[in-house]
């Protein structure tokens, strides 16, 4: 059996904003389930009472004094993006207009 | 010896810089030919900036002319992997998706590669997004291993490997997040150096798994990639997960490894990392207990250590960094830098973000952000990516045990010598394999360098030590008394590309 299916595949790329083609979603299937299937052995894994790490080394409550900085010159932000105007990232509509 | 600019080590280039035998200029104007003559072979450069690496050069003669005190690499010139971000030259972590992105600010590292007066020759291929073991992930094409050009140069930052290996650059800057500066080190024959995580700044390199990532050095030898990593280490108030402590001092580490005497050094062989590992090619076992065998005559003790996690470290690594994979790429949306794809005016903001993420990521960034995504999701989270940062812990714990008995621990850098081209590529566990031995480090946070220690048919295998969080100076000690034991791979044997 496997450990993954092609619809939770499909709906992990829906999650990630992955317009995947129908011949990704029957390579990343498989791919996906055999990686998944070698790494079953970390499941049996005893790690009752065991914190997790989110990091290598603990470091907690890193502050910096609160001053201005130069931040970086808006145009030499903005030419980086594909699509500019008016000082602002220009982006496709967000809302339906249909709704 | 050779006199030939492009043999020299770099501190030895830096000498003769500072001392008037050679100028920057000559140094940097020997390795871009070199670039020109055998790069369309290797294919280690995404973006050659032949201008601005000798008008640095220029600033670097002229500062050492004016009698400025300049750093001890003053004039050496660097390649750089291109996933770390440079002001003004083109950075795309080797993805489409970043195609054409000129970044506005320069990495801390690369502000103090160029502090310290070195000229940047260019950027190195990678895999995309430093997600590989051998850079044919690279959205730009393949790199070749110097030694075969028919195999891979290792991975991800298979550029930087095989700029140093093939003498375009006499030193480079990678990333490693699970091997990608060692693994590329030993299948090249060149010295490379994960060093403690956090004491790098990762300010304007490129996220992959923020928790791992660690920028750091490649060399042709240990004192070359030391003196390197004291240019570029230490705290930044950039980076919050940078450590505020002093560097290690990995120079003068190297200098008394090189000296050849480890009397008083214990270290550790991992039982896990190399007893009945049948991940292990024969010819590569063989080199690395050639290589125990030298520390020995050194004066090291050996003493076998257990770590019983380190055998679910690759697993838990394969779940942990494309967990932080898939929300640090995120950020690519279309919207803010690089490409844009599907924009024809009726389509909506999700649907060209999903086009553009389809478009400009490559298959193995995909498979990485859908893994990294399952382990993450509802009803999987504790099942794959809490389990995983649990056994996290306990290889931290088993580090740490080891280093209550030890000094440093050993092992081989790589289960495998180069591999062919496609060799792997139907084969991702194997794939994934490549970093068996390098990932521990990574969890626990921890330094490893992987220095050449002989032939395997004919091919470089390496040797990893690893010290404690912080002890990148016992690393790099251990490490140049072996090289010192060695005859040098790249001045003797080396592969004589030459271009077409």
């Amino acid at each position: 059996m496997s450990t993954i299916s092609r619809e939770e595949v499909a709906h992990l790329a829906r999650l990630a904003r992955l317009e995947v083609t129908d011949e990704e979603l029957d390579a990343f299937a498989g791919q996906l389930d055999a990686v998944l299937e070698s790494m079953k052995a970390l499941g049996e894994v005893d790690t009752e009472g065991v914190q997790p790490s989110s990091h290598a080394v603990p470091l907690v409550n890193v502050f910096r004094e609160d001053r201005p900085q130069p931040s970086l010159p808006r145009e030499a932000v903005l030419d980086g993006g594909p699509d500019t105007a008016e000082g602002r990232f220009r982006v496709p509509r967000i809302l339906d207009e249909e709704v | 010896m050779s006199d030939r600019i492009i043999d020299k080590a770099a501190a030895e280039l830096a000498a003769d810089i500072r001392e008037g035998r050679l100028t920057s200029v000559e140094v940097t104007t020997a390795f871009l030919d070199r670039i020109d003559a055998v790069d369309g072979t290797v294919g280690a450069f995404l973006h050659v900036d032949r201008e601005g690496a000798l008008a640095a050069a220029r600033e670097a003669d002229a500062a050492v002319a004016a009698g400025e005190s300049v750093s001890p690499l003053a004039g050496v010139p660097i390649a750089v992997k291109d996933v770390v971000v440079t002001k003004g030259l083109p950075t795309t972590a080797a993805s489409k998706i970043l195609e054409g992105w000129i970044p506005p600010y320069d990495a801390t590292i690369v502000e103090r590669v160029k502090a310290a007066r070195m000229p940047i020759l260019g950027k190195t291929n990678l895999d995309e997004f430093a997600m590989g073991s051998s850079t044919e992930f690279s959205a730009y094409g393949r790199t070749a291993n110097p030694w075969d050009t028919g195999r891979i140069p290792g991975g991800s930052g298979g550029g930087s490997a095989a700029a140093v290996a093939a003498k375009m650059a006499p030193l480079a800057i990678g990333t490693d997040t699970g091997g990608s500066i060692r693994q590329p080190s030993a299948v090249t024959g060149t010295f490379g150096a994960k060093p403690t995580y956090g004491s790098n700044s990762r300010y304007g390199v490129i996220a992959f798994s923020s928790s791992l990532d660690t920028p750091g050095p490649v060399s042709r030898n240990a004192l070359d990639a030391a003196l390197l990593h004291e240019v570029i280490s230490g705290h930044d108030p950039r980076d919050s997960t940078a450590v505020d402590a002093p560097v290690p001092p990995v120079a003068e580490a190297a200098r008394l490894g090189a000296t050849g005497d480890l009397s008083g050094v214990t270290l550790g062989v991992v039982t896990e990392l190399t007893a009945g590992s049948d991940a292990a090619e024969p010819g590569v076992v063989e080199a690395y207990r050639a290589g125990i065998d030298q520390l020995v005559k050194l004066g090291a003790q050996i003493r076998e250590v257990s770590c019983p996690s380190f055998v679910h470290a690759l697993a838990a690594y394969y779940l942990i960094a494309p967990a932080e994979a898939s929300s640090n790429l995120a950020r690519y949306d279309g919207v803010r830098y690089g490409l844009r794809a599907g924009d024809d005016g009726e389509r909506g903001l999700e649907e060209v973000m999903s086009l553009t993420r389809e478009v400009g990521f490559g298959p193995e960034v995909k498979r990485r952000i859908l893994l990294g995504t399952y382990a993450l999701s509802a009803g999987y989270i504790d099942r794959f990516y809490g389990q995983a940062q649990k056994v996290r812990t306990l290889v931290k714990r088993d580090f740490e045990a080891a280093f209550e008995q030890v000094d440093a621990l050993v092992s081989p850098t790589t289960p495998f010598t180069a591999f062919k081209f496609g060799e792997h590529s139907e084969d991702l566990y194997r794939m994934y394999l490549a970093d068996l031995y390098t990932v521990p480090a990574n969890l626990y946070g921890g330094p490893g360098v992987s220095v050449p220690v002989g032939l395997a048919e004919g091919l470089p295998v390496g040797f990893q030590v690893m010290g404690p969080v912080m002890g990148d100076d016992i690393a790099y000690r251990v490490a140049a008394a072996l090289e010192s034991t060695q005859e040098p791979l790249l001045a003797d044997t080396a592969p004589e590309i030459e271009g077409k």
